[in-house]
C-alpha cells in the first residue's frame, strides 16, 4: 500500500458507540485503537479501549466520562446519562417509552430537541455526546502529544439527515471538525477489507448497543461500493437489558414486596446485573441474575434456553432488514461471499445462528466486534489525509428523501439506497399572485404519505419577485453529500438569481444554537484544561513524596548531613503547602525543589543497592 | 439536458456490458470523489461534490436499463409521459377487468379470491419477463439502426410494461397488506 504519514496532521478516526466509544489512528503498521493512557487519576483516560459512553455531572458540574462515570451511574443515578446515542436527532414523542427506563429527566420544552435534567442545568443529546468525544479527543492527544482537531465519526447506516447533524453537532461542539461521517458497518468493511479480502461481496451485520444495520458492499480491487443497506435505529442490546430488567423488576416486586422501579440506584444496581449475566449466558449454558441492595437478596438462574426464547422476537426484528436489503441490492443470497459480525451484541450464540440461517454460511466472527468499526473509521480518516490514495468508499443513502405535495402525498426525489453524492432538481412556483416565498416540507423515508414518513425539514425560499401566480420558475436543487446529509439550494430560473433558504429543521439543533454550545465549550474546555494540568501535577507530586517518604526509612537518610536533610524537609513542606493550590506552574516548581534537594540522597541510595 | 453518456465518456447504446460500465465508473469514481479532494481548496471540492454527485445520477440511470431507455428517449424529444390507469392495453382489457373484481372482493374481506390473485400475479409476472424480453430486442434493433420508430416501439412498450409493473405491485399490496415498508427512525 502507498502510504504517506507525513504530509497531514492527526485525523483520528472515532466509533461513537451506544455503549461504548473508541477512537483509534492509522500510521504504517495499519489502524490501531488508541487507549486512554493518561496517569490514572484522569478519570476516563484509564489504558481502556473502550470508553464507556456514560457522562455523569458532578454537584459543582464537573463532567466525569467513561468508567468512572459507569461507577457515578449507580451512586448518583439522576446526574448520569447512558445511551444517549438512541436520543440523537430525535423527538420526544419517538423515545417516550425507553425514556421510562432511563434515570435522568426530561426537561420541559423538550419537542424538537430533548432536553436532559442533570442536577441544575438541562444538556442536550448531542452536548452529552459532545463530552465523550471530548474524552477520546483528549485521549488522543496524549498519546500524540499534539493537538487533534479533526475526525471521521461513525454513525449507523441507517441513521437518517437528523441524526446525522445531531452527530456532526456533538463533533463540532467537543471542538473538533468533523471531516466525514462513515456508517459504521461500511466501515467495518473497510477494516475487514484491508484484513482479509480484496474482492467478492460482503454483507456486514452490526448490531450494537443500540441501532442495527445490514449492509452489502461489493469489493472491487480497493473500492467499497455499498450496494444496498437497510436497519433499525432503534434495536440493539439495549432492549434484550431492558426486557431482563422488566422481568427481574417483576421478580423482586413479588419475592421484596417492594417496587424498586422507581429507586434509580435499585434500577442501575438491577440493570448491571442483568447485563453481566446476558454477557455471561454468550459464553456458558446458564448465569445468574444477583442483586444485593439494603440488606436484601435477589438471585435467578437464566438458562440459554430460556435466554434465547426471550430474546427471539428481538433477534427476529433484525431478519426483515436482512432479507430487504439482500433485495435491494440485487444480489441472492448464494452469492454473497462473507458475512461480518460487528457489534458487541453479535456475541450472543442465537445472533449467530439466526445469521447463519439466513445467510445459509457460517458469519466471520475472528475480528474483534468492538473495535472493528473503529479501526474502519481511521482508515477512512487516512483515505482523506491523503495517506491512502488506492482505496474508495462508495456509500448510499439509506432512506429514500421526498417533497409534501398536494393532499399529504410524498413526492420521492432521491430513492433509497442512491450512492451519495446524489442530487435532484425540482422546479417550484408560485401558487397566489404576488408570492415571494415557497414552503418546501422534506421528508424521509418509504411511505407514500408525508404524515407517515420523518419530516426533515422546512426550506423557506425567501425573495421570489412578486409575479403573476405559476409564473415563477424556481428551481431547487437538493443534494446529499457524502456525508449523507442534505442541503438545499435555489435558483430564480428567469432572472438566474440564487435565493436564499432558510432551514426549519424539525429535531435538532439550529446554528446559532450549535454556535453557542461550541463558545461555551471552549470556555469550559479551557477550565478543563487547566485544571487536568493542576491534577496532573499532583499525580506527580504525589508520586514523589510517595518516594521521598520510603527513602527516608533508608540508611542513606540518615547518612546525609544535617543541612541536607534540613533542605529535603523544607522542600516537602512548601510543596505541601502548594499542593492544593490551581496553579500548575507552582506545584511544578516545588517539585523541582524536592528533586534538587534529593539528588545526592537518590545517588546515595543507588550506590548503597550496587554495593 | 445531460447526456449521461457523454459524462461517463461511452458511445451511445440500448444494450451495453454492465461490467464495462462499472469498470468505467470505478475509474472516474477514483478521479471524481469527493475524499479525494479534502486537503484541496474549498472551490475545487465544492467542484468535485458537484461533479461526482451528477457522476453517481448518470450510473444510477445507464445501469438500470429501464431508466436508461427512458433517458435516450427523452434525449430524443419523446415524451414519456405518465401511465394512466385508464389507459389499459387493449389485450388485457378482459383480465383486467377480472382482477379488479378480485382485488375488490380481496379488499372488502372476502378471501377466497386469494388463489384468483396468486394466479394473476403470476401470469403477469410471467408477462412482465417476456417484456423484458422484447425490450432486449428493440434494444439491439435501436443499436444497429438508431432508427426513431424504434424508440417509438420502445415507448410503447415501456409504458405497457409501467402498466403490469402497477398491477403486480397492487396484487402484492392487496395480497400482504402490511410489508417490510420501512418506518424510518422509530
Amino acid at each position: 500500500m502507498d502510504i504517506d504519514f507525513t504530509s497531514t496532521g492527526h485525523i483520528v478516526g472515532i466509533d461513537l458507540g451506544t455503549t461504548n466509544s473508541l477512537v483509534a489512528f492509522m500510521d504504517l503498521t495499519g489502524p490501531r485503537i488508541i487507549p486512554g493512557n493518561g496517569p490514572s487519576a484522569l478519570p476516563g483516560a484509564d489504558g481502556d479501549k473502550l470508553v464507556p459512553s456514560v457522562v455523569s455531572i458532578g454537584q459543582g458540574g464537573e463532567v466525569v466520562v467513561g468508567n468512572p462515570a459507569r461507577e457515578l451511574l449507580i451512586t448518583q443515578p439522576e446526574r448520569s446519562v447512558y445511551s444517549v446515542k438512541r436520543l440523537m436527532g430525535r423527538g420526544l414523542e419517538d423515545v417516550k417509552e425507553e425514556l421510562q427506563l432511563f434515570p435522568f429527566r426530561v426537561a420541559p420544552g423538550s419537542d424538537s430537541v430533548i432536553q436532559l435534567q442533570l442536577g441544575d442545568r438541562t444538556y442536550t443529546p448531542p452536548e452529552i455526546s459532545a463530552m465523550v468525544l471530548r474524552q477520546l479527543k483528549q485521549n488522543a492527544e496524549e498519546y500524540f502529544g499534539v493537538p487533534v482537531d479533526k475526525a471521521v465519526i461513525t454513525v449507523p447506516a441507517y441513521f437518517n439527515d437528523a441524526q446525522r447533524q445531531a452527530t456532526k453537532d456533538a463533533g463540532r461542539i467537543a471542538g473538533l471538525e468533523v471531516l466525514r461521517l462513515v456508517n459504521e458497518p461500511t466501515a467495518a468493511a473497510l477494516a475487514y477489507g484491508l484484513d482479509k479480502r480484496e474482492n467478492g461481496i460482503v454483507a456486514v451485520y452490526d448490531l450494537g448497543g443500540g441501532t442495527f444495520d445490514i449492509s452489502i458492499l461489493k469489493l472491487h480491487d480497493g473500492i467499497f461500493e455499498v450496494l444496498a443497506t437497510n436497519g433499525d435505529t432503534h434495536l440493539g442490546g439495549d432492549d434484550i437489558d431492558n426486557l431482563l430488567l422488566r422481568i427481574a423488576l417483576e421478580d423482586v416486586a413479588s419475592e421484596w414486596g417492594q417496587d424498586l422501579s422507581q429507586d434509580n440506584e435499585g434500577v442501575q444496581r438491577l440493570r448491571r446485573a442483568v447485563i453481566q449475566a446476558k454477557e455471561r449466558l454468550s459464553f456458558v449454558p446458564a448465569a445468574n441474575i444477583e442483586l444485593e441492595y439494603h440488606g436484601k437478596k435477589y438471585e435467578r438462574e437464566i438458562a440459554r434456553e430460556l435466554f434465547d426464547k426471550l430474546i427471539t422476537p428481538i433477534i427476529d426484528r433484525t431478519l426483515g432488514p436482512c432479507r430487504n436489503c439482500i433485495k435491494d441490492a440485487g444480489v441472492s443470497v448464494e452469492q454473497i461471499d462473507e458475512v461480518v459480525m460487528v457489534g458487541g451484541s453479535t456475541r450472543i450464540p442465537l445472533v449467530r445462528s439466526a445469521v447463519e440461517n439466513l445467510f445459509r454460511s457460517k458469519p466471520h466472527t475472528e475480528l474483534n466486534p468492538d473495535e472493528v468499526v473503529a479501526l474502519g473509521a481511521a482508515v477512512q480518516a487516512a483515505i482523506l489525509s491523503g495517506a491512502v490514495d488506492n482505496k474508495l468508499l462508495l456509500d448510499v443513502t439509506p432512506l429514500s428523501l421526498g417533497i409534501e405535495t398536494m393532499g399529504g402525498v410524498v413526492s420521492k426525489l432521491i430513492h433509497r439506497n442512491s450512492t451519495i453524492p446524489a442530487s435532484a432538481t425540482e422546479t417550484f412556483t408560485t401558487g397566489v399572485d404576488g408570492q415571494t416565498n415557497v414552503l418546501i416540507h422534506v421528508v424521509q423515508g418509504e411511505r407514500e404519505l408525508v404524515k407517515d414518513n420523518r419530516s426533515l425539514a422546512r426550506f423557506d425560499l425567501k425573495g421570489i419577485d412578486p409575479v403573476p401566480a405559476g409564473l415563477a420558475r424556481i428551481e431547487v436543487r437538493f443534494l446529499i453529500d457524502a456525508n449523507g446529509i442534505l442541503s438545499v439550494t435555489a435558483k430564480d430560473q428567469r432572472t438566474g438569481k440564487e435565493h436564499s433558504v432558510e432551514v426549519k429543521p424539525s429535531y435538532g439543533l439550529t446554528d446559532e444554537q450549535v454556535e453557542k454550545m461550541i463558545q461555551e465549550s471552549f470556555e469550559k474546555a479551557e477550565q478543563d484544561f487547566a485544571e487536568r494540568q493542576v491534577r496532573e501535577q499532583r499525580v506527580e507530586a504525589d508520586a514523589i513524596l510517595q518516594a521521598v517518604e520510603k527513602a527516608r526509612r533508608h540508611d542513606a537518610y540518615f547518612e546525609l548531613a544535617d543541612d541536607e536533610r534540613a533542605a529535603i524537609e523544607r522542600s516537602i513542606n512548601e510543596l505541601l503547602l502548594v499542593y492544593n493550590t490551581d496553579d500548575h506552574h507552582l506545584i511544578a516548581a516545588k517539585i523541582e525543589e524536592v528533586n534538587q534537594a534529593t539528588i545526592k540522597l537518590a545517588e546515595n541510595m543507588l550506590k548503597g543497592t550496587q554495593t | 439536458m445531460t447526456d449521461y453518456y457523454e459524462q461517463l465518456g461511452i458511445p451511445r447504446s440500448l444494450n451495453l456490458s454492465l461490467e464495462t460500465l462499472r469498470q468505467r465508473y470505478y475509474e472516474l469514481s477514483r478521479q471524481l470523489h469527493p475524499d479525494r479532494f479534502m486537503q484541496k481548496p474549498e472551490a475545487e471540492r465544492q467542484r468535485a461534490l458537484d461533479l461526482s454527485s451528477a457522476l453517481n445520477d448518470a450510473y444510477r440511470t445507464l445501469k438500470d436499463p429501464i431508466r436508461r431507455a427512458q433517458h435516450v428517449l427523452s434525449m430524443e424529444g419523446f415524451e414519456i409521459g405518465e401511465q394512466r390507469s385508464k389507459d389499459v392495453p387493449a389485450e388485457l382489457l378482459e383480465e383486467v377487468f377480472e382482477l379488479n373484481m378480485a382485488l375488490e372482493e380481496m379488499r372488502g374481506g372476502d378471501h377466497s379470491a386469494r388463489p384468483q390473485l396468486e394466479q394473476a400475479e403470476k401470469n403477469f409476472t410471467i408477462m412482465l419477463a417476456e417484456t423484458d424480453q422484447q425490450l432486449q430486442t428493440l434494444f439491439a434493433r435501436y443499436d444497429s439502426s438508431q432508427s426513431r420508430d424504434v424508440l417509438g416501439e420502445i415507448r410503447n412498450l415501456l409504458n405497457r410494461r409501467k402498466y403490469i409493473q402497477n398491477l403486480v405491485s397492487e396484487v402484492e399490496r392487496t395480497l400482504s397488506p402490511n410489508p417490510q415498508s420501512s418506518i424510518p427512525a422509530r
